[in-house]
């Protein structure tokens, strides 16, 4: 099975961990107009790339960030928010 | 021997009959340039041709004739869906279904069986009664039914699923059917190919051309062609087309698996399919069993399959069938799924004047061909959604008004 490093717990199954899909940067809701915040909320950056994502390692939940090729499913690498 | 058999092996000349005119050069220019020679894109090319009288129509694939996600479905066909929207639009497309052998003069393999959505759960239960009812008010044929009715029509199931999963009744969808998939889009190819349509196979694209936000052609990576309209029907690879005309969506790509056993003696005639065990499965003509499972859990734009995937179907499986233990798989794909938040597809007009999309068709593509071609083919003709489709529109989720399909997803994806 694949395997993905948890930034805490190191090398795991890919089972352990679940998907949040990429990361965003929320608009300010009080400040944005109805299109901006739909446009957050449902439009994605579909097309492959490697992208930064939210992953969750579900055993200890470790809540971090991967950087992965979605189209070659390579990871990158794996930190928690903040660090690089 | 037969005469013409003898004929044809005497004679200088050996005529090949063949399926597709093949062409040469890409025209310079055409009216509409449909991407994707699938399933909906061949329909829309045949509609177009059939019923509006645009033959001037290049259809572009980059790789061969029904080689995406129409060969790689389950080939199921239903109209058990949730919305009216949905219900009315599937319903269009199972009544065009049962004439396509006869239009094309080819055998679809078309097969009603009956199909049971099986419900382990109360809540599913519930969401069951509630499709029944919304399917019967629009006159389809749909109905609950309880552990006897199914254990009669599969008397090997376990009905209780191995002990933790027990069948407390289900949907039960008498038109559900199966059809060869490969044989949809060589039909539709064959009859748009006849009345003129040009299909070219290899032939990828690179851009598409645009000029004060309309489309003025498409950049091919055999050449550039010039044309007013272009259709977009390419599943997993509608971001990237996206991408090229700077617009932004919803669609998301993970990749949906499915394998077969190898070929047995007929004994399941309906398609079985449960939610809750993530598993649909029916018997092909040739006596495969066609099984498939819920989506892959992450974002990714690649056909690779995983050992996991058949691990866990074939578990799932084998509570619901015990007799399948020893059964072996001989093939296993996967074709990438472009999901949308609302389990609905996205049809129609898009921001760009001349580019319509016909995307969005995640797990729930294949039985929606033949509406889907005739739907697109009505609204590039027309340059107006076609009202069976006013509710999948492209600018739905800026207005916030989704139409929400995923309770009859097959499985829980």
């Amino acid at each position: 099975m694949k395997i993905m490093t948890c930034p805490i717990n190191g090398p795991r199954l890919i089972s352990e961990f679940a998907y949040w899909g990429e990361c965003k940067t929320m608009p300010d809701p009080a400040a944005s107009t109805d299109a901006q915040w739909a446009d957050y909320v449902f439009n994605k950056s579909g097309a492959p790339g490697i992208k930064h994502e939210w992953w969750c390692h579900t055993p200890s939940n470790t809540w971090f960030i991967a950087v992965r090729d979605t189209m070659s499913d390579v990871i990158e690498k794996t930190f928690l928010y903040g660090q690089q | 021997m037969p005469w013409r058999l003898l004929k044809f092996a005497m004679s200088d000349r050996h005529p090949e009959p063949r399926m597709f005119t093949p062409h040469g050069q890409l025209k310079s220019s055409y009216d509409v340039v449909i991407i994707g020679a699938g399933g909906h894109g061949l329909a829309s090319a045949y509609y177009l041709a059939r019923d509006h009288g645009i033959t001037n129509v290049a259809v572009i694939e980059q790789g061969y004739i029904g080689g995406g996600n129409t060969g790689r479905n389950t080939t199921i066909i239903r109209s058990n869906y949730l919305t009216p929207e949905g219900v009315k639009f599937y319903d269009e497309s199972v009544r065009l279904w049962q004439d396509l052998s006869t239009d094309f003069d080819l055998n679809l393999f078309y097969s009603t069986r009956g199909h049971f959505t099986l419900a382990h759960t109360d809540a599913s239960m519930r969401t069951m009664r509630w499709r029944a009812e919304v399917n019967k008010h629009y006159g389809i044929d749909s109905e609950l039914v309880y552990p006897d009715f199914i254990q009669k029509a599969v008397p090997s199931m376990d009905m209780s699923c191995a002990g933790h999963a027990p069948i407390l009744g289900a949907l039960y969808h008498a038109p559900g059917a199966i059809a060869r998939h490969d044989a949809v889009a060589w039909g539709y190819g064959r009859g748009a190919d006849m009345r003129g349509v040009e299909i070219h196979q290899q032939t990828r694209v690179l851009d598409i051309l645009t000029q004060c936000g309309r489309v003025t052609g498409v950049k091919t990576s055999r050449g550039d062609i010039a044309c007013g309209k272009v259709l977009c029907a390419v599943a997993g690879s509608t971001p990237r087309i996206l991408k090229m005309l700077g617009l932004r969506s919803p669609i998301y790509i993970h990749p949906l698996q499915a394998m077969v056993s190898e070929p047995m003696k007929q004994w399941l005639d309906p398609i079985l399919v449960s939610g809750s065990l993530h598993v649909y499965i029916s018997q092909t003509a040739r006596g495969e069993l066609v099984m498939g499972a819920s989506l892959d859990p992450y974002e990714l734009h690649s056909t690779r399959s995983t050992l996991d995937f058949t691990e866990s179907l074939s578990a799932h499986m084998v509570e619901m069938l015990p007799q399948l233990s020893q059964a072996k798989v001989v093939r296993q794909w996967a074709g990438m799924a472009d999901m949308t938040p609302d389990f609905a597809p996205i049809m129609g007009k898009t921001p760009v004047e001349g580019f319509y999309l016909d995307a969005g068709w995640g797990t729930w593509g294949f039985k929606a061909t033949p509406v889907s071609g005739k739907t697109m083919s009505y609204t590039v003709a027309n340059d107006r959604a076609h009202p069976l489709i006013e509710g999948f529109a492209f600018d739905r989720f800026e207005r916030y008004a989704l139409t929400g399909e995923k309770g009859a997803a097959s499985v829980g994806h």
